[in-house]
């Protein structure tokens, strides 16, 4: 197993950039990226890119209509019945204290182990013998201790199982989401949406019916992900378990049945805040805050292997390179790990801020880009040598590099400061490898600090650049919540937002893809090994890689 | 390691055979290396087990500093030797899972043809075999736990004053919980298929698949000591005495009179005789699993074989040459997968599948793999259609037995499979079609049909007569036997061996053949036939004949798909090189073939699907997770679906309109249009 470490400490890094500066007559104030940014335009709608520059109008309407965007959709949040969910705490009230004490314990070990149990006896101590309740009541004593320890440790295992999706969600503000998660077919223009009140729709530009799916234990669904090589089946990480849904394409039934879904669960793996299903189709993993071990799932035989590794407290995001050769897997504390997925060892990549939020592939998986929770820059990892030849060719990164400096910038418009930057909530790259796109969490509280999304251009060859091309912005009021790019869009990149307001856009970008044809059939071609470089600054590049 | 080695090399007589005819075999190579390296390993962890053992059993929680002192005490000659035993067992229970494993599980398809698993003779050896090492592992721990269990017999004053040496029960008492937990492990194991080997999802280092299947490994072994503790107590309770009355009277030992019996509820319930009990037999079991469990990490690791021999002498070892042999079916299965890994990770690996021979520019290698890999789907599809068949065919052997007479004879494809028939009627498929179908020889496109029914000189009489013959004897699976089944090759078998052993030959007597057959339809057949059709109404009536033959539901389609692990690679590699093809193939080698692959998989994906409309063959079998059983089988059938979908998706992805230049018939070409629209 390799043990890398990652050269994290962000000064350093931006003190070599500065140095460089320096030289260039640039100061530190002048390296943040995104004040190279065209300005934001205060009220209008962002509508495509075109001819290199965003367009925007003052409503969606003004949209070049063209019929292979998909419409845009609305989702009321009034429509949308919730139903209550059943408290726990109020189970007590509805147990038949008229049972024995031996009945009551007998159920509450069944309902909630040994813990229960001895919270059972304890409190019943007017019942049990005195040694026992006492007996009891120090082992429980004991374990709390213990777990306190353990929370100690991991702050994250003392939430609740919804704080624990809100925080390690990609959406932003999770449990406030009229949508709540989302998902593009990788071959088709249908996708999925799984909306508040925990049903799923599933859109098809090409068919009138829009199926629901609704089932007993798809509750608190915090991601959607479609089969890849597939037509039907759906994977939706729920609060307790892994559902495959088998949506057949033809059928004519708007409410597929509870028995077209496969059930997946392994004792200790919930909630799942995240699943990736490999890009040939065959196998899926999830990850859970509060299990150690990844789950790597064979869907058919609903079997699993559990990736064990110590350290990190849980999993908490994956992602799955475009050509199925690398894994990122970012733990609740300070470290991620990236595997590789021959034989499934990985590098340790621990960070000195915080754990890694988000995280996106290339499309020839050769370069990973991440963000850390509490650091306002985006970070490359750059894979060299072909993964499919034997170990000793197969080279990872010796050190991350800063690619982009997302500190906060103050634009002037009509209606007042506005700041943008910040950190980074999640990171999406279009299919291409040409657009970027960065949604940064923003303040709530602050009026003048909103969650925004802003698109760099990307180019990874002949080397790694990073231009910038705009921000994204929606209805006045409306914050972006989850975006996605489209996978196979053929007139540039396809970007899908969903907003604050239960809206969900397409916003396209239109261009020439320069790299031609797509990456992603089998291996991935070998890539000359690269060296960072500072960028240059004369056309507005933010990010440049030189080949030494 | 290399004593052991030589050991295997001089006991295993399988192997001394091969070794002298052929002294470069790849099975001794690789199987058997394998095999010796995983017992070597597994007597290696025995010293950490035993003290771990011997801790756990010494254990007292008021003295801990005695526990330590008697635990250090016991570095002795006996507990030497008994360590040495130890390690013996542990060998014989690596060669014998060496000797019983299989990559292809047999599965019953009712009750009785587990009864006949059970008692087959080379079941029988196994289970004394397994029964005689837990009486040494028995003794071993007895010897080791020490205090009032060391010896089988002890000084004692009869009433008469005289000192005479007596029976120790206690010491008995463990000698004969080895045996049982030995007999009800193997026992076990043929319900459970503990000797079927899968091969994981994901290839992952053995130290770390060791390590991360230890803790269940540790559950199951005390889950089971358990169990198998409390249901020999029960039978010591009321069985002991035999056993007792047979040591006496052989070792001229005598019965304590004044000591109570063990066999009584009290004596019984002594909590620290179970408990050292059951800490021995989860001791034994822990053992024997972890060999169980290293032997299948050792076994199943991917093996790289060469592409393309750089000299002759190793040809028989490159992959196309072991993709093709027979024998030994597990090093067909590690082929296969080094295949669909090469196919799916190794560029370089690919480039020398798709090049060309050196003189005289033939694709060899590329229609090696491919020939094979189709040979092996047209072979699944064969089965399937011949077992649908047969569905049909019995539906409509009930219709004539009932009454009416000589209606059809030929397979009416409207005939509804969900239509209720007995189920006493239903053939067990897992031993007669998988050895009446197949022949590589064929072509992969012939039209599937059931050779030995449907052949054009059998006459409908004739398939009346010989249909109940062989398909409604439950009999059927005893006489072939599952051992003997699993050592002949079941999907490789030639044409000339269907004809010799996939139909028994009708007895002299009832049919003197085929040709008078068709001049005359025997009176007598008939009446035999109508008598049969009696007997067989009568014994359906009994309960216990009905729960004995009843078949169990979806245990023919695990039996069906039983080694659709092969074919599940075989579709990987296939869709994976076909994939891969449409960049790196630089002389058209798969442009060739793709027709035929691509008919193969649409023909597999029709039976397949035909097949999943069949009552219990889409439902679900249950999971068991606390145990050792591999339940990989029961679900393969699923894996296989899956799999061909996504396999066909991954050419009609890469290849996308491009498909519409390949020849291929209207039925196919519709159906690949569904692919690809995304409509499947």
């Amino acid at each position: 197993m390799f043990s890398c470490y990652l050269v994290l400490d962000s000064s350093s890094a931006k003190s070599d950039l500065a140095y460089e500066n320096r030289e260039r007559g640039f100061t530190m104030v002048k390296m943040c990226s995104l004040a190279l940014f065209p300005p934001l335009s205060y009220g209008q709608i962002t509508l495509c890119e075109s001819n290199n520059e965003l367009l925007s109008g003052t409503s969606s309407d003004e949209a070049l209509k063209q019929d292979f965007i998909p419409p845009s959709l609305h989702f009321p949040r009034e429509s949308l019945k919730l139903h209550s969910r059943p408290e726990s705490s109020s189970k007590a009230a509805f147990l038949d204290h008229s049972e024995t004490l031996w009945m009551r314990s007998a159920a509450a070990w069944r309902d909630g182990g040994l813990s229960g149990l001895l919270n059972e006896i304890t409190t019943s101590h007017s019942e049990a013998p005195k040694w026992l309740s006492v007996t009891s009541g120090c082992i429980l004593a004991v374990l709390r201790w213990v777990s306190s320890f353990h929370g100690s440790l991991f702050p994250h295992v003392t939430l609740s199982s919804e704080d624990m999706i809100t925080e390690f969600s990609q959406v932003l503000n999770w449990p406030d989401c009229v949508v709540r998660a989302f998902s593009w077919h990788p071959h088709t223009d249908k996708f999925a949406v799984a909306l508040l009140d925990d049903s799923i729709k599933i859109y098809n530009p090409k068919s009138a019916i829009t199926p629901t799916l609704k089932h007993r234990l798809q509750r608190n669904v915090a991601a959607v992900q479609w089969k890849p090589l597939c037509a039907s089946a759906l994977a939706v990480a729920c609060q307790n378990c892994l559902l495959v849904w088998h949506v057949d394409p033809c059928s004519l039934s708007t409410r597929p049945s509870s028995s077209c879904a496969q059930v997946l669960s392994h004792p200790g793996h919930s909630p799942v805040t995240s699943i990736a299903w490999s890009p040939s189709g065959s196998l899926l993993l999830s990850a859970s805050p509060m299990d150690m071990s990844m789950m790597v799932w064979d869907v058919a035989a609903e079997s699993c292997v559990p990736l064990h590794r110590v350290g990190g407290g849980g999993v908490t995001f994956l992602s799955w390179s475009p050509d199925g050769s690398h894994v990122l897997s970012s733990t609740p504390s300070p470290l991620f790990r990236v595997w590789e997925t021959r034989t499934w060892t990985c590098e340790r990549w621990p960070c000195i801020k915080g754990r890694c939020q988000s995280g996106c592939w290339s499309p020839d998986g050769s370069r990973l880009l991440f963000s850390v929770q509490g650091e306002t820059v985006i970070y490359a990892l750059t894979f060299t040598g072909t993964p499919g030849a034997p170990a000793s060719g197969f080279r990872g990164p010796e050190a991350a590099v800063v690619v982009a400096d997302l500190s906060e910038t103050t634009f002037n418009t009509p209606d007042g400061d506005v700041t943008v930057g910040g950190e980074v909530q999640s990171l999406a790259w279009d299919p291409r490898g040409e657009r970027l796109a960065v949604l940064f969490k923003g303040d709530p509280q602050a009026a003048n600090k909103p969650a925004i999304v802003a698109v760099f251009k990307t180019r990874a060859n002949p080397v790694f650049e990073l231009l910038p091309c705009g921000f994204v912005q929606g209805e006045p009021g409306a914050e972006p919540r989850l975006m996605q790019f489209h996978p196979n869009f053929r007139h540039g990149a396809l970007l899908t937002l969903c907003w604050s307001t239960g809206r969900i856009t397409h916003v396209p970008f239109y261009f020439l893809s320069t790299s031609g044809s797509f990456v992603g059939l089998g291996g991935s071609p070998s890539l000359p090994r690269l060296q960072e470089k500072p960028a240059d600054f004369s056309h507005q590049s933010l990010f440049t890689e030189l080949i030494s | 390691m290399t004593s052991s080695c030589t050991l295997l090399w001089q006991t295993h007589p399988f192997l001394k055979q091969t070794a002298a005819v052929w002294s470069s075999c790849l099975s001794v190579q690789v199987i058997c290396w394998r095999a010796a390296a995983s017992i070597a390993w597994s007597v290696l962890l025995l010293p950490p087990t035993t003290a771990v053992f011997v801790l756990l059993s010494k254990f007292s929680l008021l003295q801990p500093i005695q526990t330590i002192s008697e635990c250090l005490s016991l570095i002795s000659a006996s507990s030497i030797f008994s360590f040495i035993l130890l390690g013996g067992v542990i060998v014989m229970v690596g060669f014998l899972i060496l000797e019983y494993y299989t990559v292809i599980p047999t599965i019953a398809c009712s009750k009785i043809a587990l009864l006949s698993q059970l008692l087959h003779p080379r079941q029988f050896i196994n289970s004394i075999g397994h029964c005689l090492m837990g009486v040494i592992v028995g003794w071993c721990c007895a010897v080791t736990i020490g205090h009032r269990y060391k010896m089988l017999g002890r000084p004692c004053k009869i009433s008469d004053g005289y000192s005479q040496m007596c029976l120790n029960e206690h010491h008995l008492i463990f000698l004969l919980a080895g045996a049982f937990v030995g007999f009800s492990h193997s026992l076990l194991g043929v319900i459970h298929n503990i000797n079927y080997i899968s091969f994981q999802i994901v290839q992952q280092h053995k130290y770390l698949r060791f390590k991360g299947s230890l803790p269940l490994v540790l559950k199951c072994s005390a889950t089971q000591a358990f169990y198998s503790v409390r249901n020999y107590i029960v039978v010591y309770f009321f069985l002991g005495y035999i056993p007792k009355t047979w040591v006496c009277k052989t070792l001229n030992l005598q019965l304590e009179g004044s000591v109570h019996p063990l066999d009584s509820i009290a004596v019984l319930l002594d909590l620290s005789l179970l408990y050292h009990l059951w800490i021995s037999a989860t001791f034994l079991l822990f053992t024997w699993y972890i060999t169980l469990l290293l032997f299948r990490i050792f076994v199943t690791e991917v093996y790289t074989f060469p592409v393309q021999s750089t000299f002759t002498e190793d040809s028989h070892q490159s992959l196309p040459k072991v993709l093709t042999d027979k024998q030994p079916m597990i090093l067909k299965f590690l082929a296969l997968q080094d295949l669909a890994l090469l196919s799916q990770h190794s560029p370089s690996r690919r480039s020398e599948v798709f090049s060309l021979s050196q003189p005289g520019g033939h694709p060899h290698n590329w229609n090696a793999i491919s020939g094979e890999c189709l040979s092996l789907l047209a072979a699944l599809t064969q089965r399937l259609a011949a077992y649908h068949e047969t569905v049909a065919t019995n539906g409509r052997a009930k219709s004539l037995s009932s009454g009416s007479e000589r209606i059809t004879s030929e397979p009416s494809s409207t005939e509804d499979p969900m239509s209720p028939r007995p189920v006493f009627l239903m053939k067990t498929p897992n031993i007669a079609f998988a050895r009446s179908v197949g022949g590589s020889s064929q072509s992969p496109l012939t039209i599937p049909f059931t050779p030995d029914l449907d052949s054009p000189f059998a006459s409908p009489a004739l398939r009346r007569l010989i249909a109940p013959v062989e398909q409604c004897s439950p009999w059927h699976g005893t006489v072939q036997s599952p051992h003997i089944m699993r050592r002949a090759p079941k999907l490789w078998s030639t044409s000339t061996d269907l004809q010799v052993n996939g139909s028994p030959p009708p007895s002299p007597a009832t049919v003197p053949g085929p040709k008078q057959e068709i001049s005359k339809p025997s009176f007598l057949a008939q009446f035999l036939q109508n008598r049969k059709e009696q007997v067989k109404h009568f014994l359906a009536k009994r309960v216990l004949i009905m729960y004995l033959f009843n078949k169990l539901p979806e245990a023919s389609s695990q039996a069906l798909f039983a080694d659709s692990q092969a074919h599940i690679w075989a579709l990987e590699g296939l869709s994976y090189l076909v994939q891969a093809s449409f960049t790196e193939d630089q002389f058209g080698v798969v442009q060739t073939t793709l027709p035929s692959i691509l008919s193969s998989m649409l023909l597999l994906q029709e039976a397949v699907d035909r097949h999943f409309k069949l009552p219990h063959a889409s439902s679900k079998p249950v999971r068991s997770t606390s145990s050792m059983e591999d339940s990989t089988y029961k679900t393969l059938r699923f894996a296989l679906r899956a799999t061909l979908k996504t396999a066909i998706y991954r050419i009609t992805t890469t290849f996308g309109d491009h498909l519409n230049a390949v020849e291929m018939s209207a039925e196919h070409r519709k159906r690949l249009q569904q692919f690809l629209q995304y409509k499947e």
